[in-house]
């Protein structure tokens, strides 16, 4: 008769322990390092050619009067848009997987579907997004356009998020609601949504961390390399802070590789704002456990 | 209820906080392009699908900077808006033959295959010179026996046969060192590219693949500048930047070696590695006043703002010649298709000119 397991091998198994401690913990601090070093040179390049004129300029053929107005503002309502139209509708499909269509064939179908599109290259939905919207919906090369480019690049990791947001919340509680005699709108509405705000938030904070940083489905669909003016409606031509940032390291002249530098910091920063509001949001949420 | 409200609301936040943001601060600074010119009768006619009083200019990345450069100064001095892409000289004719585009730019002419899908979509075009660019072969500083290199010599390192065949400097020249060549160059999408092979290799867009390419020229400055071995080619502006990182190389295209500058490029001696670059302006886009205030403005500012951006202004009587090819509305390219070498642009505008003046 084996003895239990626990008995046997028990230094080994403080060893094995002890290694694996320090295995995670590299693992967390090695990203970390190289994050804080990438960011780092950016701020040592790049953050003395941070000026309010920076922000407000039109970019320009000389570095030191050039500024990011017009793709700061690109970006922005890329954002905005790409945000209002995916919210939506991935909130709206994931709630329709999980809630409503569970035992359907279909949405075994659509699981896949959608855990493929997620992998699939931006520039994939780049190409998609100019043949659908830019010529077959006529939208032309519009922040419209580009925005629902976006949105449907970030859709599946909405989808995907939402849908594990969800699955959190306990069967039983629904069971309740329902015993109650709660409709199965009235269910999601006022238990499973409410309770999933966080996890959904989390898929809206992924979603726009890549959308800002996407350049090359934008490049397809139109956003342009210089642009004298702000996006001022949907029509509007535009342009994004990557593009511009992708255009300033590619002259010759080093001083506008520093103001590719300060782009990038104001593009983190940007980044960084959206999302701690929803963070500050998610954890409002999470407080609440029920 | 009060619950679901709540929930709402700090989604709506969370969208609300960069749309404020964006659309609270959107400013507009509308140009007053069409008040500045006479003749645009039939601008407001037009159905534009990119909004009305925007000049959209795309085409090489090369011609980018001046382009760029123009539309700055435009929009200063509030005479419109413009938008400048740079999806390459190829990629810029498939939108212009599209009619999605007022101005083209192009480091090359345009080709024959391009020029007849104009044609068959019913757009006309006027061909303009704006400067000339000279492609630079570098080489790292390291490599001290390169003092000149023939066109030959050239040909024999980027010809498609020299694939997997010449890897060696030794091979280049009885003399030289025993030394691995690595080659660097410009991606194959490159308007840059198709004429570095149509004046070495002596076909348009045909060299050995087995090289090292980038769309980013400054990748090509690092790495030729990172290896003993390496030679490179790119556009004048970025060995000028970088002529403490590089070496340039002199040609010799038959009458001895010559040394790229802005001396030898402007006046033809630097040859066949200098070639002029163009906007092509669609005649149909010119019915839109702003299209004709942008290229006006385009044509008399290229002399100076090409040399900001580290290009080669044209001769001031070619310059004169351009123009005069703008005001009478000479469609077609002055090229039989594609790029051409050895004949100098100078003298196939001259040619031209001189046949119109004939026949007129």
């Amino acid at each position: 008769m084996a003895p239990p397991p626990s008995l046997t091998g028990r230094k080994d198994g403080v060893i094995t322990e002890v290694l694996f401690v320090w295995v995670a913990r590299f693992a967390i601090f090695a990203p970390l390092l190289v994050l804080g070093w990438l960011l780092g040179r950016l701020a040592i390049d790049g953050i003395a050619r941070i000026d309010w004129s920076f922000i407000t300029d039109l970019p320009s053929r000389k570095a030191e009067r050039a500024g990011i107005w017009p793709a700061l503002m690109g970006s922005l309502w890329l954002i905005t848009l790409t945000a209002l139209i995916a919210l939506p509708i991935g909130v709206g499909a994931a709630v329709y997987l999980e809630e409503y269509g569970r035992q359907s064939k279909l949405a075994g179908v659509v699981e896949v579907a959608i855990a493929n599109l997620a992998g699939v290259p931006s520039i994939i939905y780049g190409m998609l997004g100019l043949g659908l919207f830019v010529r077959f919906a006529g939208l032309g090369e519009t922040v419209l356009s580009g925005a629902l480019t976006l949105a449907l690049l970030v859709l599946p990791v909405i989808i995907m998020s939402t849908r594990e947001a969800l699955r959190t919340v306990k069967d039983s509680l629904r069971e309740a609601a329902l015993g109650l005699g709660a409709t199965r709108w009235q269910m999601v509405r006022r238990v499973v949504l409410p309770m999933s705000i966080p996890g959904i938030l989390t898929g809206a904070i992924l979603a726009v961390s890549r959308a800002i940083g996407e350049t090359a489905p934008l490049v397809l669909v139109g956003a342009v390399a210089y642009i004298t003016f702000a996006p001022d409606g949907l029509d509007a031509p535009y342009t994004a802070l990557p593009m511009q940032i992708y255009d300033w390291t590619s002259r010759p002249q080093k001083a506008f590789l520093i103001n590719a530098a300060a782009a990038i910091v104001v593009l983190m920063v940007v980044l960084l704002l959206l999302n701690s509001v929803a963070i500050w949001l998610r954890n409002r949420y999470q407080r609440r456990a029920y | 209820m009060t619950h679901a409200k709540r929930t709402l609301g700090a989604l709506l936040l969370f969208l609300a906080v960069p749309a404020l943001v964006a659309t609270g601060c959107s400013k507009r600074k509308e140009g007053s392009g069409s008040s500045k010119t006479s003749e645009s009768g039939s601008g407001s006619g037009q159905t534009a699908p990119s909004g009305g009083g925007i000049v959209k200019v795309d085409g090489s990345s090369t011609v980018f900077l001046i382009s760029q450069a123009v539309a700055e100064e435009f929009q200063r001095a509030g005479k419109g808006d413009v938008t400048v892409g740079a999806s390459g000289t190829g990629g810029g004719f498939k939108k212009f033959c599209r009619g999605e585009l007022d101005v083209s730019g192009a480091s090359r002419p345009i080709k024959t295959e391009e020029a007849e899908t104009c044609k068959s979509a019913g757009i006309d075009y006027i061909e303009l010179a704006v400067a000339y660019d000279g492609l630079a072969v570098v080489v790292n500083k390291a490599a001290d026996w390169v003092d000149n290199l023939t066109v030959a010599e050239l040909k024999k390192m980027w010809e498609p046969e020299a694939a997997d065949k010449i890897t060696n400097w030794s091979q280049i020249r009885d003399g030289w060192p025993d030394k691995k060549l690595v080659l660097f160059g410009p991606g194959t999408d490159s308007g840059t590219y198709d004429y570095f092979t149509q004046a070495i290799v002596g076909k348009e867009h045909s060299s050995r693949g087995d090289y090292t390419s980038n769309e980013d020229d400054n990748v090509l400055v690092t790495g030729v500048a990172g290896d003993p071995g390496a030679l490179g080619f790119f556009g004048y502006a970025y060995f000028k930047e970088n002529q403490d990182k590089l070496k340039v190389v002199p040609i010799d295209g038959g009458n001895g070696p010559v040394t790229p500058s802005e001396q030898t490029v402007n006046d033809g001696t630097y040859q066949p590695l200098s070639r002029p670059i163009f906007i092509y302006v669609s005649t149909k886009a010119l019915a839109k006043g702003n299209v004709q205030a942008f290229v006006e403005f385009y044509l008399e500012h290229a002399k100076e703002l090409a040399a900001d951006v580290g290009y080669i202004a044209l001769p001031d009587d070619i310059y004169t010649l351009v123009k005069k090819r703008y005001a009478d509305k000479t469609t077609g390219s002055v090229f039989s298709g594609g790029s051409q070498v050895g004949v100098t642009f100078e003298g196939l505008m001259k040619a031209e000119h001189a046949g119109e003046a004939k026949s007129n």
